[in-house]
């Protein structure tokens, strides 16, 4: 296991550096001159602008320029923005907790509704119940997350004045609810298809009909064998599924008003802010890299014929 | 638990008895009558070996015995299954439940797929002593150890954590056979226990099989298409053929003289040493579909004795009697011409 | 007494699963009559004669049409922009197919025309995006499975690396970049980060079918590298990809809306659904209208492209069923 561990973390290197390369390379081939615009309209002072370019380091070639940028994540310095001279890191933190708040709902909502629904389909194949699921799936797919968001928010939120439409205090889970759901529907719609195939693959097994010869009630039979067994699958989507969410997050968070990572990374790609954009992209990379690993081993532990070498 | 299962035997009642019992299944071809109207008994200290090829209802009945068969497809369109004089068909299911696995237990053919994977040995035999008889984990990890020692498992104490899949097929099956024997049941269903296991492991499996049952004194229905198996180990045989029952007679008997054309065929198709150099005898063409079971006698089509009553009428289960009428030990036999067949 | 052990009947020597009753009358039935059919024309029998299948074919048919031939369907340009026909008049939808029977958006345009002129955008992206990422992906994918060693190493790295970067985003960093972009720089955004899945599909099953006993066969018989790739290992490889592909086509035209959307997709003057819809979030409490029938319109899309790509999986792998 600690060898497979140690592999694993080398192999995430060359991965590490190739995504973030890529996203480095175009932001930087963006046209304009982030320096520059500081100016606005004014004519700039030359000697300040090589200045401020020379302290950020843009005047060096661009393959030194990722290099240095590479070398600061390292350290956990995610660069610096130009025009607040902010550091991106605090830039992230600030911004990180609603977002996080977002995603733990969505992905709570995702697992016990994907989940439920999953399995109620799988032992009702075939059934109108089952049918209703699928559908319910198909739907929840095929209508983009923006159409969701803003049905959400016109209905419930408008139209009858259950719940406040957009969120102001990212802190109450209750405002969140709705962005949540929104961000959630189309995990939830996969971990409900995934739940189901595996369940209905697994009911008829051979151990299920031993379950049932021991005389199991139907509850052990279904949560101690079938659900054991089917939930190894689903286990493995939710956690690669977390970081899809985080990025996803972009578009949940501009219909409902929640300053957050996603809003963070949407104005700073409007403004051409590089650092930023960069900054944040690396930060869900590394996130989406060690929950992949986590899952790699948590694979390991649902499913006792799983054995890393 | 349940008082009325636990009360001594009765006089003149079978332990247990299945009587007359239909099921069917919905197929894309239409209805197939998997049993058709079986009947037997199995008695404590008894072995019913139940014979046939697959799709002959062997199993389907043993699952409806269990009351584990898939509901749809299936369905049980006629008659009793008697546990002590009760009918199980008739129970609620909780109660049914009960039964299961504490006085009736069931042995399944594949063992490594019949146990569940992601569960440790330990937990799936301890499940049975926590659900039937609510003990503690920990109570229940030494039982299991206990009943592994019993079906003879080697260093049973450190393996009981140990998978499935860790096992070997003989030690698998082992297990499988200690998960049944675990409440001391009464009755014990094993669905082909050696099939899926090598040669030489098979007689170790049959032998700790019958040796168990011997000192729980309990009933076995040995299901199996294997004749050698049977011999050693049956005291009656129930042979089956499309859903039904041709043939029925204590095990030394039928292998002496055989009252049904199709009993006769399987034991002809046995190779034997005195007959080394001829060629072996197989029964011709295939068993029916079940969709389409031939008119008359359901073997008629694979029968050298079959004549016109056999295309038009079902043969009854018919009692077997000497040449003289004198009772043969309750033989019977589902063939229009069992005098010719087993007087010659 | 029988002196060998011995068994009954021929087809009880590998005994199938204990409890496949059903599946042993299934068998005792016989080999169906008639000739062997392949998995693709087995596929199509099965298909359609199949709603799930034959439903969203017609749709997907209709859109094609309207995709290529917009003009067919209204007689107003999608940008012939009149002030005097208010957006907040109810659409009049019993006026089926008129410039007004679903209503103007704010800037007097007739939304039913705006939609069906937006159809070539989704349709031209989700088309292109997903020829261009089959090529790709298989060609990747069957290079990495088929070699193995150092080339499955390094382009499975690359294929973790391009994983790595999170879709949405990194197709805007991309799009960022472009100021004016039309379908076809959209498409490389979406192709360029999307190829991943088919490529690691493909990489599989190139992989299970280079092991099977038929390509062993086509080498003991001396047949050369290329020959087995395009004659063995790509013909049975595909299924598997091209549902991959059907389905993730549906997934291409969301992505597409959601980058209109979000103000990074196509820009003016391409008429997109997501760019309207987007264009109508400032509207929604008085005239929800402008927002409600594209993405009714593009909801149907995907679906339909769902759909299709279910139903052609589960007849080409009845055991996904």
């Amino acid at each position: 296991m600690g060898r497979y561990v140690v592999r694993r973390l080398l192999q995430m290197i060359p991965v590490f550096i190739g995504s973030t390369f890529i996203i480095f390379m175009m932001m930087y081939a963006l046209p304009g001159d982030p320096v520059r615009a500081l100016w606005g309209e004014r004519a700039p002072d030359e000697a300040q602008m090589a200045a401020i370019k020379a302290d950020l380091g843009l005047d060096d070639p661009i393959l030194l320029q990722y290099w240095n940028y590479l070398v600061g994540l390292v350290q956990g310095d995610f660069g610096t923005q130009i025009q607040s001279r902010r550091e991106v890191i605090d830039v992230i933190s600030d911004a990180l907790p609603a977002t996080l708040r977002l995603t733990a709902l969505a992905f709570l909502i995702t697992a016990v509704v994907g989940i439920g629904l999953g399995l109620l389909a799988g032992l009702r194949a075939g059934k109108k119940t089952d049918r209703g699921i699928l559908f319910l799936s198909l739907l929840l797919i095929s209508v983009p997350v923006f159409v969701i968001g803003y049905l959400y928010q016109t209905y419930p939120g408008v139209k009858w004045g259950w719940i406040t439409p957009t969120v102001r205090d990212s802190e109450n889970w209750g405002e969140l609810l709705l962005p949540a759901l929104a961000l959630a529907s189309l995990s939830l719609a996969y971990v409900m298809r995934l739940t189901r195939s595996t369940i209905v693959e697994n009911r008829r097994a051979d151990y299920m009909r031993t379950a049932r010869a021991k005389g199991l009630p139907q509850r052990r039979v279904v949560g101690n064998h079938l659900l054991r067994n089917s939930l190894i699958p689903v286990v493995t989507f939710l956690g690669v599924d977390l970081g899809n969410l985080m990025a996803g997050a972009i578009v949940t968070e501009g219909i409902f008003n929640i300053n957050g990572i996603g809003r963070t990374v949407y104005e700073a790609l409007n403004a051409r802010e590089g650092a930023t954009v960069v900054g944040v992209v690396s930060f869900i990379i590394i996130v989406y890299l060690v929950i992949a690993l986590l899952v790699d081993l948590l694979y390991a532990v649902l499913d006792p014929r799983i054995r890393y070498a | 638990m349940s008082i009325e299962m636990t009360k001594a035997d009765v006089p003149g009642v079978p332990l247990l008895e299945v009587r007359d019992l239909h099921v069917e299944f919905r197929t894309r071809e239409g209805q197939a009558k998997a049993v058709n109207g079986v009947s037997y008994t199995v008695d404590a200290g008894e072995t019913l070996a139940v014979l046939g090829e697959s799709g002959s209802g062997k199993s389907v009945t043993a699952q409806t015995i269990m009351g584990i068969l898939d509901m749809p497809p299936g369905r049980i369109t006629g008659g009793e299954i008697l546990f002590r004089g009760e009918d199980m068909l008739k129970m609620p299911e909780d109660q049914r439940r009960r039964v299961r696995g504490d006085k009736i237990a069931m042995i399944f053919q594949d063992a490594l797929s019949s146990l569940n994977p992601v569960l440790s040995v330990g937990y799936q035999l301890g499940e049975m002593f926590r659900v039937h008889r609510g003990m503690s984990r920990k109570e229940a990890k030494a039982k299991s150890v206990e009943l592994m020692d019993r079906v003879r498992i080697p260093a049973a104490k450190e393996r009981v954590n140990d998978y499935p899949h860790q096992f070997s097929g003989g030690m698998r099956q082992r297990i499988m056979i200690a998960m049944a024997l675990a409440l001391e049941p009464d009755v014990i269903i094993a669905d082909e226990p050696t099939t899926a296991l090598d040669v030489t492991v098979q007689a170790q499996v049959m032998d700790l099989l019958s040796e168990l049952q011997r000192d729980f004194n309990m009933g076995l229905i040995l299901i199996t298409h294997d004749l050698g198996v049977v011999a050693d180990v049956a005291d009656k045989i129930a042979v089956m053929y499309a859903g039904r029952i041709v043939e029925h007679a204590p095990v030394h008997e039928l292998y002496k003289r055989p009252a049904h054309p199709y009993t006769k065929g399987l034991l002809d198709s046995i190779p034997r040493l005195d007959h080394k150099g001829k060629e072996l005898y197989a029964i011709k063409g295939l068993p029916p579909s079940l969709t389409a079971v031939p008119s008359g006698c359901a073997f008629n089509p694979r029968c050298a004795m079959a004549r016109d009553v056999c295309r038009t009428e079902v043969p009854p289960l018919a009692e077997v009697t000497e040449r003289d009428g004198s009772p043969l030990g309750g033989r019977t036999s589902a063939c229009h011409f069992w005098k010719e067949t087993i007087h010659g | 007494m029988p002196e060998a052990r011995a068994t009954i009947g021929k087809k009880e020597a590998v005994p199938s699963g204990g409890g496949a009753v059903p599946a042993a009358v299934a068998v005792d039935a016989g080999p169906a009559p008639g000739k062997p059919r392949s998995l693709w024309s087995d596929a199509w029998h099965d298909l359609r004669r199949k709603p799930s299948f034959v439903i969203p074919a017609l749709i997907i048919l209709l859109l094609l049409v309207v995709a290529a031939f917009p003009g067919w369907f209204t007689s107003v340009s999608p940008r012939a922009a009149d002030l005097t026909n208010n957006y907040l008049r109810e659409p009049e939808l019993t006026h089926f197919f008129s410039p007004e029977w679903l209503g103007y958006n704010q800037q007097g345009q007739s939304i039913w025309a705006r939609m069906l002129y937006g159809t070539r955008a989704s349709i031209v992206i989700g088309v292109a995006v997903t020829v261009l990422v089959t090529v790709l992906g298989s060609l990747v994918g069957m290079l990495a499975g088929y070699f193995g060693g150092w080339v499955d190493a390094l382009l499975s790295r690359v294929i973790d690396i391009f994983l790595g970067i999170p879709f949405l985003l990194g197709a805007m960093v991309i799009l960022v970049s472009f100021d004016t972009r039309t379908e076809w720089t959209v498409t490389f955004a979406l192709a360029f980060l999307g190829w991943t899945t088919v490529a690691r599909v493909m990489r599989g099953s190139v992989i299970s079918i280079k092991q099977s006993d038929y390509v062993a066969a086509a080498r003991s018989l001396g047949a050369g590298t290329s020959r087995i790739l395009l004659r063995h290992v790509l013909p049975n490889a595909m299924a598997p990809v091209i549902v991959v592909a059907m389905i993730a086509l549906g997934g291409y035209i969301t992505a597409e809306a959601v980058l209109s959307f979000l103000g990074i997709g196509l820009s003016e003057p391409s008429i997109s659904w997501g760019g309207d819809i987007n264009r109508a979030q400032g509207q929604i409490r008085i005239a929800e209208h402008i927002l409600l029938y594209p993405s009714i319109l593009l909801s149907i899309t995907i679906l339909s492209f769902l759909m299709l790509g279910d139903a052609v999986r589960d007849a080409l792998d009845p055991k996904l069923r």
